[in-house]
């Protein structure tokens, strides 16, 4: 309904491409090819920056923003420059969205965005038009599944990852009789039924799928239900102002005491403070923990701190490393954005030293990488163990690279 | 399903339910004698958790929290009254769409800029604290008892100030014919901005007490909103009585609708209001117009 865009930089190119437009058409051709060159590469950042997701979406721009000055406003030696969108997290509105991005600033390359539905509408605007698209979170298996594509890449995990190696931690943990319990919404499902396939592949028994619909929050007739059915433990799929709520009516009615909540690492993720005690102890699966141990992570850190004043998040380093990968296109490419192929080849066989850990990807152009076990302490998430080093997707339904 | 698990399923309904009304009384409220359709509700039930989050945490008292949020939104319900809605009686529901979808966007805006997107959540008074055993393995925190009971004194109260009182009848008369209780010279209008004001407050007393229950984040009206439209529908329009019975509806069939349907519970709550629009398109307490 409100489309607010917003120009980082309101540049003279600008003024002068919307002159040269109204004044003299006739010598655009001819000025083209050395603008091509020359001009900044344009790089479309589709974001919630409002509703729900608001601070997801503004962690994720800060940290595409932090590795770009961190290399001078340079990638591949191109400058880049930023045309922001506020997706809103509706995808009703992401299509006309995108399709701004994509033929009216004719950006180079979009970055987005956090709501799954919204990316999807995303994925087909970028396969219609073949634009270079980067997911810096949303987790559909779809992206990277059935509809991936050349020119699509993900610097997240697909919602399969961080659930599915769960199942065989929670599985040796000597839990065989497992309720599950998330939302009914793509991410929701897809996380249960991946973790689901870990932990019956690891001998375990699901002893029912619980689901209430997306976003509510009244959760205690499914506690009750839980309390009544005795698991050995919960196995759950939250995020944002639910797992809040979730945590503490759990704890609240006291069953964290005799049947333990496990969860995808959402759960904990950007919601610690306001769980406070009850999420103590809460152990959760992520490509992403607070204290890693690496030298990439820690400097990350130092980082952000300094430049927004804010702890980096899980969020923040998936849109670090979406502007790492751009930058292994525009290397490869020499700053060429018309050399789309050797843009690709440079992003699909990309190395990352990423704060999360070696970061690389797949055929799908999904991530492989590591799913840590993490422990909620004291306001952190703290990694226990690596849950499943080095975890490729599937791709189930994805045609290219097989 | 044993009978205790039953037992403890109906207190989570009653209890749901309870909620449910208080929130959905201020709607009828102004809904049903203004005649104006209010979709900001849901704001100001948001806007009242994060007033109670504010205020607890400045203040350090619940108590404070619960008056001093209660009071502030009275104020804004009598300034919105004489700035804007007055303008929009007896103008067609449209006019009112947009004023009160306006008001969203704005105090949306203004909740961001003064509390920010993150999520909070707001501790129970410390006597209120704790919970009860209910089941070897379940307890309920003794908060969700008190607030349900709480929401019946409300409950109690407003019946009592409509049926019995002196405001109460010019209320029920202004309802039943606005023009006739004016040209009787009883200050219909001054009514008018306090039952406005008071539907407010309704509203954000419900966000002030679920804010330590439900956490407080941002959207969390929106849900609110449609549920207490379902409540006022089906109690018919204006009724607080009947928005009473189709609170504790809408509560059992959700409660129930998770545990026996669980692939239908998203719309367990619409089925019950198709039923019973079939059966009573005006609502149960709903007065027909014929």
């Amino acid at each position: 309904m409100t489309i607010d865009i917003v120009k980082s930089a309101l540049t003279r190119r600008g003024l002068l491409a919307g002159a040269a437009g109204v004044g003299a058409s006739s010598l655009i051709p001819l000025s083209r090819p050395a603008f091509a060159q020359s001009s900044p590469y344009k790089v479309g950042l589709m974001l919630p920056y409002t509703g729900t997701f608001a601070k997801l979406g503004q962690f994720i721009d800060h940290g595409v923003r932090l590795y770009v000055e961190q290399r001078g406003g340079k990638l591949g030696g191109r400058d880049i420059t930023f045309v922001t969108i506020d997706d809103e997290s509706k995808p009703e509105n992401a299509t006309e969205n995108m399709n701004r991005l994509v033929a009216r600033e004719k950006v180079d390359v979009v970055i987005g965005t956090v709501h799954s539905g919204v990316a999807m509408a995303m994925v087909k605007v970028a396969r219609d038009t073949n634009t270079m698209l980067i997911i810096p979170n949303a987790g559909a298996n779809d992206a990277t599944g059935p509809l991936c594509a050349p020119n699509i890449f993900r610097t997240s995990f697909s919602n399969w990852q961080p659930a599915f190696p769960m199942g065989k931690v929670m599985a040796q943990a000597g839990h065989k009789n497992v309720a599950t319990i998330s939302w009914r919404y793509a991410a929701g499902q897809e996380s249960i039924a991946s973790f689901k396939e870990g932990f019956t592949a690891a001998g375990g028994k699901i002893a029912e799928e619980l689901y209430l619909p997306f976003p509510e929050v009244e959760f205690q007739a499914l506690i009750t239900r839980i309390a009544t059915l005795k698991p050995d433990a919960v196995f759950s799929f939250f995020a944002g102002g639910g797992a809040v709520k979730f945590v503490k009516d759990y704890a609240a009615a006291g069953l964290n005491k005799t049947i333990p909540l496990y969860g995808s690492g959402f759960l904990t993720d950007g919601t610690l403070p306001a769980q406070g005690a009850d999420a103590e102890g809460l152990k959760t699966t992520l490509h992403y923990a607070d204290n890693l141990d690496n030298a990439a992570n820690k400097s990350f850190l130092a980082a952000f701190k300094a430049k927004t004043g804010q702890d980096g998040d899980v969020y923040a380093v998936q849109g670090y490393d979406a502007a790492a990968l751009l930058e292994a296109g525009l290397v490869a490419a020499k700053g060429d954005a018309t050399a789309r192929a050797a843009m690709i080849t440079g992003m699909e066989t990309a190395k990352i030293d990423s704060p999360r850990g070696p970061l690389s990807f797949n055929r799908a152009h999904n991530p492989i990488q590591n799913i840590y076990l993490r422990e909620a302490k004291g306001g952190k998430n703290n990694m226990i163990s690596i849950a499943h080093a080095a975890l490729d997707d599937p791709a189930r339904g994805c045609r290219i690279g097989s | 399903m044993d009978l205790i698990s039953f037992g403890v399923q109906l207190l989570n309904a009653v209890q749901y339910g309870l909620v449910l009304f208080l929130v959905a009384s201020g709607l009828t409220l102004v809904f049903g004698i203004l005649g104006v359709i209010n979709l900001a509700h849901g704001t100001f039930y948001m806007l009242g958790a994060y007033g109670a989050y504010w205020l607890t945490l400045h203040t350090g008292n619940f108590g404070i929290a619960m008056l001093g949020g209660v009071t502030i939104a009275f104020l804004a319900g009598l300034l919105l009254e004489n700035v804007f809605v007055k303008r929009l009686y007896g103008r067609d529901h449209l006019a009112q769409v947009l004023l009160s979808f306006g008001l969203i966007l704005v105090l949306d805006e203004v909740r961001q800029i003064l509390f920010g997107k993150d999520v909070h959540s707001v501790p129970p008074p410390a006597f209120l604290q704790g919970s009860i055993q209910l089941t070897e393995i379940q307890a309920y925190p003794i908060y969700r008892l008190a607030i349900s009971l709480f929401c019946l004194l409300i409950a109690l109260l407003i019946f009592y100030v409509i049926r019995k009182t002196r405001i109460g009848m010019i209320v029920r008369a202004g309802a039943e014919n606005r023009e006739m209780t004016r040209a009787l010279g009883i200050p219909f209008d001054k009514v008018n901005r306090y039952v406005f004001a008071v539907g407010i407050a309704l509203a954000a007393l419900g966000g002030i007490v679920v804010a330590p229950l439900s956490t407080v984040y941002p959207g969390m009206g929106d849900h609110m909103l449609i549920l207490s439209f379902v409540v006022v529908v089906l109690g018919g329009i204006g009724s607080v009585g009947g928005a009473a019975i189709g609170a504790l509806l809408v509560g059992t069939a959700d409660t129930f609708g998770k545990v026996f349907f669980p692939n239908f519970s998203s719309f367990s709550i619409y089925l019950l209001m198709a039923i019973v629009l079939l059966w009573r398109p005006t609502g149960i307490m709903g007065q027909r117009n014929d």
